[in-house]
Formats: C-alpha cells, structure tokens, sequence
C-alpha cells in the first residue's frame, strides 16, 4: 500500500461545548475518490472546513505527503494542493474560462517591448489545454462562464484548481443543483481527475452519485465516524443506517 | 466518459444582435448627430456637424461630465456608487484656484509654475475624499450609496468654507490657455480628456486591476476566494474616482478663470447617466471606457445639440432622461435574450 496523499489521524473540534467532529480519521490517495456521506450536522462541512484551512482542528493531526499541515487560512490549503470547491462555485460570471483560472494571478506581457497587458492568449490556451483534460472542448475562450450551463461552469471551476495542480479536490455537492445529464457529466469529471492521480473528497446526499464514483465511502453521524465501506462490498441500505443510526 | 461540449454557445444571429446591444451608445450618437443635422438643414439651412465650432464646443461641454464618468465607471463596474464626485469636483476647483493665487502671490512663482502648483493641489486635495470614500466602503463596510451621500455633504460644505461662499477667480494666462486654449483646432481640455481616456482604457481593459474590478463586481466571493484583496481594491477604485473629479474641477478653474464650489453640481447625475448609457450594469460587472466615452458624447450632443437648435433648454433633461431610460431597457432585453442573468 501507497503513503497516502491526506490523512486525517483523530482530528477533532469543539465550538462551545458542542462537538462538531470528535476523533475523525480517514485517508484519501492519489488516485482515489473518497465520498463523505452524513446527515445534516453530521460534521462533514467541519470536517472538510478542518483540511481546507478555514477551521484549525482543537486536537489531532492531518498530514499531506506525509508532513504535518496546519493552516491558517483557506490560501495557504490552496497554495499547498487543497483546493475546495464550493457548491456556489464562486466564478466570476462576466469573464472567460481562461480569466476564471487565472484570477488574481493573471500572467503579463508586454506590448510594443515596453507596455505590460494582461497576456490573454496564454490565458486562453491554457483554459482550452485545462478543459481538454478533462474533456470538456469550448470553442469560445472569449464567452463569459454566465454563457455556459452548470455542468460547464463546475467543470470551469474543476479547471481552476487543476491548473493550479491542486493534489486534494474537496467538492461539497457538486451535482446538487444540477439537472440529471448534468449531474452525469459532473461524475464523469470527477471519474476523470480520478484518473489523473488527484485526490477528491465527495461530499454528496446523493447515495446513487457516491455508489457510482467513489473507491471508498466515510458515513460520519453526530460528528464521529460511523463507518467506512467499499461501495463493493456495502449496500445503500447499510449506508444509510450507518448515516441515521440504529 | 461522456464529453462535454459548449452546446451553450448562441448561433450567429444572437452574438450579431448582442454586439449591436453592446455598441447602442454609439448608435444613440448617431442617431442625434443626424437627427440634429436634418433639423438645423430643414429649419436654419445651416449644417450641424460640419461646423468646427460645434465640434469644439461639444468636446469641451463633454470634457468634465467625462472625466467624472470616467472614475465612476470603474467604481459601477464593481456594483459601488460614487455619490461624492460633483462636490469632490468643486473643491478641486476652489483649492485649485486658491494655490494658483497664492503660487503667484505668496511664493512668488511664475505664471507656468503657479498653474501648475494649482492643478497638482486640485488632484491631491481629492485624494481626501477619495481615501475616506474607499476606507468607508472597505474596512467599515459602509454601503457605498450611503458612505459618498455623506462624503457629497463634506465635500460640498468644505468646498463652500474653502472658498468663503464666493467663487474664487484666477488670473493666471498659461491656466487660461489650458482652459480655453487649442492645439490645431483642438481643444487643449479635449486632449487631455483624450489622454484620460487612452489611460483609463489600459487601467481598465489591461490592468490586474482593472479585471479584478470587473470580478468584485460580479462576485465579491470570486474575488475574495480567488486570493484578491478586496479592501485595497475597493480604496483604489474610489480613489481614482476622486483623482478623476480633481482633474476635472483643476480644468474648470482654468477654463472658467475661477474656482467655484457648485463646480461639478450638475455633473454627478450626467457622470452615472454616461456611464449608464455607455452599456454598464448598475448591478456591477459590466462596462467599458469606450461606452463610457460614447454615453458622454451623447449627453454633450443633446445638451448643446437642443440649444444649437434653439429649443427651450429643459428638453435637455427630458432628452436625457429618456436616453437613459431606453439604455437600461436594451440592457435587460439583452440578458433575457442570451440566458444571462437578468437584474431585478
């Protein structure tokens, strides 16, 4: 067995007296899509938070490649791999794919030998080489992402963090507000970082989504882990009472 | 492993319509200049745009509500509003004309040097306002309508005590030759509103900052997650507002031999409308320098355009008004015509 990309050793967190995650472990390896499965309060949006740098853990460890990370804010998870993406996808609607990808780190060049522009070309390949991998072919690099459809526009956000080589992908409900040939198409960007090497983290209420594309599925119930299963060797009816208790 | 396509993309005939859309403040111009000339042909027999001297005149009417419609495009691009910039205007003006005075009188300076003295004192006194607007907006969260009404009382009062309630003349003829002076025909404020443009243009269209201005604007998230600092993006917005209404009311004091508070009054309203009517979304994200430009050009026409015709003036607001009106009605058609997001 592999050293694995991310792994989460007894990792808590308390707000107030409340427990919001309480001795979580789990690993996730390049390669491998691990699906987050709970209730409502069931700690994977803390859990998730705990990785991505917006929460710090109160007690235990998360190591990437092996060493310690502790962040302190969400930038820091970014520029270290962990990338999220949330369900709003936070794109900026008005611009292309390519100014998407590179916003607030736009690459320059300089007209007439002297003038720096904005290098749009280089942004504009870069998004049709980022959106070929994952199989997604866009004839206009120039349209803003508001022209594209939902699926489209997760995938502009999948870009985002691939350019970026992001090594850990946390997708909280990618397929949520997405019609069924959409949500397909989602899975099958998920399938395809899958075969890139990357590390997802699935978080999804769709048991048939997490069936279809995860190698392992984590349930956490009340902010302990309930259980881990392999999709193979579980049924969505074990899954769910493992999510409910009892 | 299904592909995905940009089945998304429209067919020709909607990008074609959207890029008439785009360009409607240019087709507004148009459709005055050959309104204004039929009506000047017809009526007095004289031409209308073939007079260089109305060329002239309008580019000097266009020149300040220009310059404030220039600042205010980036700061409606970011879904702000800068309420302030008409009083912000006026004392440049007065400061201006103040530092001119005293330049020749106090320090002794040369003609060139004490004009120069008062308009590099027009454009840093609004760095005041400029500052205080973007601190409002950025780290105390102030909406920006609220934070620049406040800022527009300021500036207004402080622009009146400055100037003692009177206006302030200069007499300063390398400050008149600016305001009134002509290099081959051209105005010399048209040019440098030329400059202006050319500068906001890059700032704009070529800048990291100008593409960020058009992120904020359409989602502070995308921004704030994309690693922007949204804080001092906002203070540099608001302040390059306040530095463009420094400019303008600097050349008012030259073009007008005196510095008076009520300077940019008028001109808050022509500012918005011109941008507005160049093709911006007051709901932010949307706007250019060119359309910016165009919206000015359409207002100055009108406004000069009903006097040279010699229609009762206040038709002037109603010309306008209508502009607009028609502008923001193009805008949302075009939306719902490409599936975008429609404001309400």
């Amino acid at each position: 067995m592999s050293e694995p990309l991310l792994s989460i050793r007894g990792v808590s967190k308390y707000f107030g007296g409340v427990h919001a995650l309480e001795d979580v472990s789990m690993d996730l390896k390049a390669g491998e899509v691990v699906a987050l499965a709970g209730d409502n309060g069931a700690g994977k949006s803390t859990l998730i938070k705990a990785v991505s740098g917006v929460y710090k853990a109160d007690r235990g460890e998360i190591r990437l490649d092996g060493t310690p990370i502790s962040f302190e804010s969400p930038q820091q998870a970014r520029d270290r791999g962990i990338e999220t993406i949330y369900q709003d996808l936070a794109l900026a609607d008005n611009l292309s794919i390519g100014a998407n990808i590179f916003l607030g780190r736009e690459p320059k060049r300089r007209a007439f030998g002297f003038l720096p522009v904005l290098d749009r070309a280089l942004m504009a390949d870069a998004a049709q080489e980022t959106m070929r991998r994952l199989d997604f072919h866009v004839d206009r690099l120039e349209a803003p992402v508001s022209a594209f459809s939902g699926g489209q526009r997760q995938a502009v956000a999948i870009g985002r963090a691939i350019y970026w080589n992001a090594k850990v992908l946390i997708m909280d409900e990618p397929t949520a507000a997405l019609g069924v040939p959409e949500q397909r198409k989602v899975l099958a960007l998920v399938m395809a970082l899958k075969e890139q090497g990357k590390g997802v983290i699935f978080i999804s209420h769709n048991l048939g989504d997490i069936f279809a594309v995860a190698d392992r599925i984590v349930v956490l119930r009340r902010g302990i882990k309930a259980g881990e299963r392999v999709p193979a060797e579980t049924t969505s009816d074990e899954i769910v009472r493992l999510m409910v208790g009892g | 492993m299904t592909a995905l396509s940009s089945e998304a993309a429209p067919p020709p005939g909607r990008t074609f319509l959207s890029k008439v859309a785009d360009l409607r403040a240019w087709l507004f111009l148009v459709i005055l200049v050959i309104f204004f000339e039929t009506w000047a042909q017809t009526v007095y027999g004289v031409t209308f745009v073939g007079n260089t001297y109305n060329l002239q005149s309008i580019g000097i009417f266009a020149t300040a509500p220009l310059l404030l419609a220039l600042g205010q495009t980036f700061v409606i691009i970011s879904a702000g509003i800068d309420l302030s910039v008409g009083f912000t205007m006026g004392l440049a003006a007065v400061v201006s004309a103040h530092m001119a005075n005293l330049g020749a009188s106090h320090l002794g300076l040369p003609p060139f040097l004490s004009m120069l003295l008062g308009i590099v004192s027009g454009v840093a006194v609004a760095f005041v306002p400029g500052l205080v607007n973007g601190w409002l907006i950025a780290r105390l969260r102030v909406p920006p309508f609220i934070g620049t009404l406040g800022m527009y009382g300021i500036a207004r009062g402080a622009a009146y005590l400055i100037a003692g309630g009177m206006t302030v003349p200069v007499s300063n003829a390398w400050f008149a030759w600016i305001g009134n002076g002509r290099i081959a025909g051209v105005p010399i404020l048209v040019i440098i509103a030329a400059v202006v443009v050319l500068i906001m243009h890059y700032m704009l269209s070529q800048t990291r900052f100008g593409q960020h201005t058009y992120a904020f604007g359409a989602s502070r998230v995308a921004a704030v997650r994309s690693g922007i600092n949204v804080g001092k993006l906002t203070m540099r917005i608001y302040l390059l507002a306040a530095v463009c209404a420094g400019l303008a009311g600097a050349l008012y004091s030259g073009r007008f031999a005196a510095g008076a508070a009520q300077a940019g009054e008028p001109l808050l309203l022509s500012s918005i409308a011109a941008v507005v009517i160049g093709g911006a979304s007051l709901f932010g994200g949307s706007g250019n320098i060119a359309g910016t430009v165009a919206g000015a050009l359409v207002i100055a026409v009108i406004e000069y355009g009903l006097v040279f015709i010699n229609v009762e003036p206040f038709w002037q607001f109603i010309a306008v008004g209508v502009v607009i009106i028609i502008s923001v009605l193009v805008d949302q058609s075009q939306r719902k015509l490409l599936g975008g997001r429609v404001d309400e």
